[in-house]
């Protein structure tokens, strides 16, 4: 058995905002790769500005926001091959977005409307899951299932900090390592769990160190440096692919929006660390990197946010467009072979409609 | 065919399915390298490798939740849960995993996974070793669940819920792993679910029952040697052969439900319910049920204060005909 290291304590960077540690490069990343990574987070980031406001207008239901998560979802994603697997939590509701899954498909979710399901095997996205951490085991399994299968994929689940307390999180992370299957723990450590800062989640030092527990390397990441959450996710993604097993990754941020619609943080968050940490969102940060670059310039910034701005418009549209669920989706994708029960049921209930 | 225990018939359904389909998998605790504590998966870790009858950690949740990856995968993965009560954990992704996640996906993705467990008291185990936990299992949206009484039918059953595109649990009846042999066909035998199985045919009085109550059921029905008595082991407890159960209540007018899990809201309490609102005019009296006490499954030196007894069903009998 290798010999497994301490978690790295430091937090890998490769964007230096300009403040004297120096902007990195990230081999194998050219111009086209740096904008498609910035198209990439500029369609998130629309994608969660317009549901803000959509929710405030009444279009649809309470909405997890994901502001200042962009950089970990689009840099992680981007590291990842189109046969590798992604299991979201309602964190990353929108991930699917990069893999070319409609805004409509998203915002029908939630909107509570049936038109929200998808078939996981058509986008190697995995549905949103809702109960924290429940999804890793998920994770596991098919990532282990590919290695057994002689496939090449490999899966990346998606979890907050508060999920690294679940049970199902230590069940499906120890299954991985033992099965040492192709899996990348992505663990989105925005310090808080609802209102529960991490300090009241763990004793460890860092989540990062929880690795070590199940024998496999941990790492930790500026969760806000899109470059450095591509960079860790690709050599995880290399060490899974090469039959070296998982990796936990914790992409270390600060949750500067509310956990959802329905939260009202300034009951619990320091509010004059939310907004320093404003000052140096993902998003931000990146277009700083680009243009001292000379990679991005305003009429090209302008042109993909408008792009972005268009595909909300239209998926809106699409989404408020869907005729109301007929009342035969209660039962009709319960079972692939339903009880008789539910005849009887429907039945009885389209004579209470009239 | 051939005299089977119930364990050698999972076993054989299991050689059987494992050769059948090279997409079946078996995983859980001591599947492999011991063949399972009861020795349910003997020998199909060497038969077919150690990546198709697979030990896994610890872990029932992990096990469950891996299953629904390894779907995803296209793999039908048939998880054993070491003993009934130690099941607990996995319900968490039974219920908001297991049951729900083809509905989430619109139909579009299957998850033929099967649950198996050995079930229920009388062997004289430590506390926990003992449960009927079918009523968890039937409530749970997206499910199926069966119970074989039968070496034949613990074949056939096991054999349609690895086939089943749906998930399915099947509990068997511990007490009688290795007490009852019976006649089992050899090579693919499949009992389809939704099909309850007539035990005895009788005109007086219908003993309903599943699982390791059936011969409960049936050594009553033989000290009522003036009685004419039908047992009807429901086997397929979700989907529901109603129209057995309905066709029974008819031809007798009487019904006595006997059900070794606690009385609130276990299964006999939906087959009374079923009976009130189909049967009524039927009904000679009222619905009947035997059940074990609403209380924790006891320490062995009094468990068979708890179980329903041949004395219990034999009273719940009399006291029916004498309505």
């Amino acid at each position: 058995m290798a010999q497994v290291l301490p978690a790295e304590r430091d937090l890998r960077r490769v964007i230096g905002d300009a403040d004297g540690t120096g902007d990195r490069e990230v081999d194998g990343l050219g111009e086209q790769e740096l904008l498609e990574l910035y198209r990439s987070m500029v369609l998130l980031r629309t994608y969660d500005e317009r549901s803000v406001v959509y929710h405030r207008q009444g279009r649809i239901g309470t909405y997890a926001i994901f502001w200042n998560h962009e950089a970990m979802q689009a840099g992680a994603f981007h590291a990842l091959g189109a046969e590798d697997w992604i299991f979201p939590s309602y964190r990353e509701s929108a991930i699917g977005l990069l893999r070319g899954m409609p805004a409509a498909t998203v915002l029908s979710w939630w909107r509570g409307h049936p038109a929200g399901w998808w078939n996981p095997a058509d986008y190697r996205v995995a549905s949103i899951c809702v109960p924290i951490g429940t999804h890793v085991p998920h994770a596991a399994g098919l990532a282990w299932g590919k290695k057994l299968k002689g496939e090449s994929a490999c899966a990346l689940v998606f979890f907050g900090d508060g999920a690294t307390s679940e049970g199902a999180f230590h069940e499906g992370a120890n299954f991985a390592a033992v099965t040492n299957a192709p899996l990348i723990l992505f663990c989105n450590n925005n310090g808080w769990a609802i209102s529960t800062p991490v300090e009241a989640q763990t004793r460890a030092e860092t989540l990062a160190d929880k690795a070590v527990g199940y024998g496999i390397p941990g790492v930790r990441v500026d969760g806000t440096d899109v470059l450095a959450c591509y960079e860790a996710t690709r050599e995880a993604a290399t060490r899974a692919r090469s039959g070296a097993g998982p990796t936990f990754i914790e992409a270390v941020s600060y949750r500067v929006a509310p956990h959802a619609t329905a939260d009202d943080p300034s009951a619990y968050v320091d509010l004059e660390r939310v907004e320093e940490e404003k000052k140096r969102e993902c998003l931000g940060r990146f277009e700083g990197y680009l243009r001292r670059a000379g990679i991005l310039h305003d009429d090209l910034a302008a042109s993909i946010r408008s792009e972005a701005a268009d595909a909300m418009r239209t998926g809106i549209a699409a989404a408020e467009s869907e005729p109301p669920a007929d009342v035969d989706l209660l039962f009709a994708h319960a079972y692939v072979d339903p009880p008789a029960s539910f005849g009887a049921d429907l039945d009885e209930l389209r004579g209470t409609l009239g | 065919m051939a005299e089977l225990s119930i364990v050698e018939a999972i076993n054989d359904c299991f050689q059987v399915e494992l050769e059948r389909d090279p997409s079946v998998l078996v995983m859980g605790e001591d599947v492999g390298r011991a063949g399972g504590v009861f020795r349910a998966t003997a020998g199909l870790r060497e038969r077919f490798g150690p990546d198709r009858c697979f030990d896994t950690p610890l872990a029932e949740a992990g096990i469950l939740g891996a299953a629904v990856g390894l779907c995803m995968a296209g793999w039908r993965p048939v998880c054993e849960m070491q003993y009934d009560a130690f099941s607990y954990p996995c319900l968490d992704q039974l219920i908001t995993h297991v049951g729900r996640y083809r509905w989430r996906t619109g139909g579009k993705m299957e998850f033929p996974i099967v649950v198996r467990m050995p079930y229920g008291g009388g062997v004289r185990a430590p506390e926990l070793h003992d449960d009927s936990p079918e009523t968890y299992y039937v409530h749970t949206p997206g499910v199926k669940v069966a119970i074989p009484s039968t070496p034949a039918d613990a074949k056939g059953i096991l054999a349609a819920a690895i086939r089943d595109p749906d998930p399915v649990v099947v509990l068997e009846p511990k007490l009688h792993y290795r007490t009852m042999k019976g006649d089992v066909p050899d090579g693919e035998h499949v009992v389809p679910l939704g099909k309850a199985r007539l035990a005895r045919e009788g005109n007086d009085v219908t003993l309903v029952a599943y699982g390791s109550m059936v011969p409960v059921c049936e050594a009553a029905a033989d000290t009522l040697e003036d009685v004419s008595v039908e047992i009807l082991d429901i086997r397929s407890l979700k989907p529901l052969d109603e129209d057995a159960l309905l066709a029974s209540a008819a031809k007798t007018g009487r019904v006595v439900i006997v059900q070794e899990a606690p009385r609130t809201c276990g299964f006999a309490a939906e087959l009374a319910a079923i009976l009130a609102e189909k049967a009524i005019l039927d009904l000679r009296g009222p619905v009947l049920r035997v059940t074990g006490y609403d209380v924790p499954y006891p320490y062995w030196q009094i468990e068979d204060a708890y179980m329903p007894s041949v004395e219990r069903v034999g009273a719940a009998v009399r006291r029916l005909l004498e309505f």
